[in-house]
């Protein structure tokens, strides 16, 4: 499925909002629509499913057309080979798990079965709910099981809609451990709708700003959440991803390795019980406010992580802040990274794009 | 013997209208009411309102127009005369029908309520995982509007076993065929025959306590299943 992608090029327009998006998005991996409420976020889902019968355009999911407007194509949802994930699981109550889980698999034609209706049982650690009936799970286990369920159609297209977003912040960490497994062992795309900037760091690959209806940017999560021209990179969340392998740990010192795509080391504090084994892909983020900037290479210090960097660019950021873009990479191979400083700081040290400094990093998490 | 021949004739012949009337209410009113529920169409209002009029007519309105109705000058019997069927009114038949009109809100208030307390996402959920239209209405609305069904049958059974002024009107007074209990009730007491009004009343005073009851208890156990 790799290499396929999906096309979207649609318009929705209601009273008091109209969407209007073009947009490819890759053909596997987690692409998230963001953006703040009303922006139109669920409405692009909603129209991707179907669920929005006033909607034209074009939208084509790995090469079939699921709608065209001009040539008077319109699929139904029901015959749209997509899993759509809701806010709330919406579980069908008069059913078990189990039959709920059927429920798709059963209405999936069997020349488009790729698997089991068990197939989600594992990926989502729901195997002993089955005889339950879903006013007797937990939150969470209801959202997982929502998810399995949208998984036993074989879908093309996974869908979901803030699926975290009505569970508490112990639910959430619950789950977020099995979507990001899953990010890595489903076979299709995924389009993730939310609001929250720790699901963005945690599990977008592509990521898609929405605003007012209308497209305001889109790119690699690594390349968006650093630009600065964009609101993302602003306010207290502030920070990179940076996608690394694991290298060498030092148990000794309670410290492990990573290698950025660059090449470029960082050290990680070993917080987590079980780190990753060398030589797996990983995620990190470094906020913004734990980067500091010295033009000389600080020779006596404790900060791990010293990173010869060039500016990249610079943005006033709140009262008396500046923030500053630096790519930490060579040049073959950017690595963006952003810093929070005073303004006084930046004018001491005549922060400019191209100046070439050393960022001192204080702090590195694994988000994934 | 607490019951006479004549009064459990007559619990027999109500038992019978109300039996059948429920099963055609079912049949007509399920998809009505899913109709009333979906449909976005002006026409909707107005059905929508005649449905209920039953609620607020006096039932001898209601039984005088039926019998206007299918008489055999009226617009319904003179075309089923012109067909070669037999009038309707003061017939177990006419009985029936005057029953369905009658009944109807009973039937269709309850699963139009449940229908409307389902909302969009069970049915968009059910097209995500690709049940079509009709799928969707037999395997998802039916199943999950169950209270809203058995509350209209056990209402409209009820209120059919009731009735009294559209059988006078409808039916008439003929024994085994459209004498019902309450007509029975009724003549009783014309002819001072206390005791005997008495007995039936009380039949129809248990089972109407009874029913309600045993709807509370079944509404009781779904409102536990669900909060639990």
């Amino acid at each position: 499925m790799s290499g396929s992608c999906l096309r979207l090029n649609v318009r929705l327009a209601r009273d008091d909002f109209t969407l209007a998006v073009d947009l490819s998005l890759p053909g596997r991996g987690i692409s998230v629509l963001f953006g703040p409420s009303g922006s139109g976020k669920t409405s692009c889902l909603r129209v991707l499913a179907g669920l929005e019968d006033r909607a034209r355009g074009t939208i084509v999911v790995d090469g079939q057309t699921w709608q065209d407007s001009r040539a008077g194509v319109f699929l139904p949802t029901h015959r749209r080979a997509l899993g759509y994930v809701f806010q709330e699981a919406s579980l069908f109550d008069h059913l078990t798990v189990e039959g709920n889980l059927r429920f798709g698999f059963d209405r999936t034609p069997a020349d488009e079965r790729r698997h089991d209706w068990r197939h989600g049982l594992d990926l989502l650690g729901i195997g002993h709910l089955l005889n339950r009936r879903p006013h007797e799970l937990s939150g969470g286990e209801r959202q997982r099981v929502a998810i399995a369920r949208a998984l036993a159609t074989s879908p093309r297209l996974l869908l979901m809609d803030e699926p975290l977003a009505a569970l508490d912040a112990a639910r959430k960490a619950e789950i977020l451990p099995w979507l990001e497994q899953l990010h890595e062992r489903l076979d299709m795309p995924v389009v993730y709708v939310t609001h929250s900037m720790d699901e963005v760091t945690r599990l977008a690959d592509h990521l898609v700003l929405l605003d007012g209806g209308q497209v305001r940017a889109e790119g690699t999560v690594t390349d968006l959440l650093t630009r600065l021209d964009l609101p993302l990179a602003h306010g207290d969340h502030a920070g990179a991803v940076l996608l690394a392998r694991t290298g060498q740990s030092m148990p000794d010192d309670q410290l492990m390795a990573l290698e950025l795509a660059c090449g470029r080391l960082l050290l990680l504090p070993q917080t987590r019980e079980r780190m990753p084994a060398p030589n797996t892909l990983v995620r990190v983020r470094v906020m913004a406010r734990d980067v500091s900037l010295s033009l000389d290479a600080p020779l006596h210090s404790s900060v791990l992580n010293i990173l010869p960097a060039t500016v990249t660019g610079l943005e006033p950021d709140g009262p008396g802040q500046v923030l500053v873009a630096l790519d930490i990479g060579r040049a073959d191979c950017p690595a963006r990274v952003l810093a929070r400083i005073s303004q006084l700081s930046a004018r001491r040290l005549d922060i400019r794009p191209g100046l070439v400094l050393y960022a001192q990093v204080k702090g590195v998490a694994m988000v994934r | 013997m607490l019951l006479t021949p004549d009064n459990i004739q007559a619990l027999w012949l109500t038992a019978r209208v109300a039996a059948l009337t429920t099963l055609i209410l079912l049949l007509l009113g399920t998809p009505l009411a899913w109709w009333l529920a979906r449909s976005r169409a002006w026409v909707a209002r107005p059905v929508g309102a005649l449905v209920s009029l039953p609620l607020v007519l006096p039932p001898s309105v209601l039984g005088f127009y039926l019998l206007v109705a299918l008489g055999p000058n009226g617009p319904l019997g003179q075309p089923m005369q012109a067909l070669g069927l037999p009038t309707l009114p003061f017939t177990f038949a006419g009985l029936v029908v005057a029953s369905v009109f009658y009944s109807l809100p009973f039937m269709v208030q309850p699963i139009l309520n449940s229908m409307q307390a389902l909302g969009e996402r069970p049915l968009e959920v059910a097209a995500s995982l690709r049940a079509s239209p009709r799928d969707r209405f037999f395997h998802v609305v039916l199943p999950l509007c169950r209270p809203g069904i058995v509350t209209g049958c056990v209402m409209s059974f009820a209120h059919t076993v009731g009735e009294f002024g559209v059988v006078l009107m409808v039916g008439g007074n003929i024994p085994g065929v459209t004498r019902v209990v309450s007509v029975q009730i009724f003549d009783h007491v014309e002819a001072l025959e206390y005791a005997e009004a008495h007995r039936l009343a009380a039949v129809m005073l248990v089972f109407a306590f009874a029913v309600l009851l045993g709807l509370q208890l079944y509404n009781a156990r779904l409102a536990r299943r669900t909060s639990a």
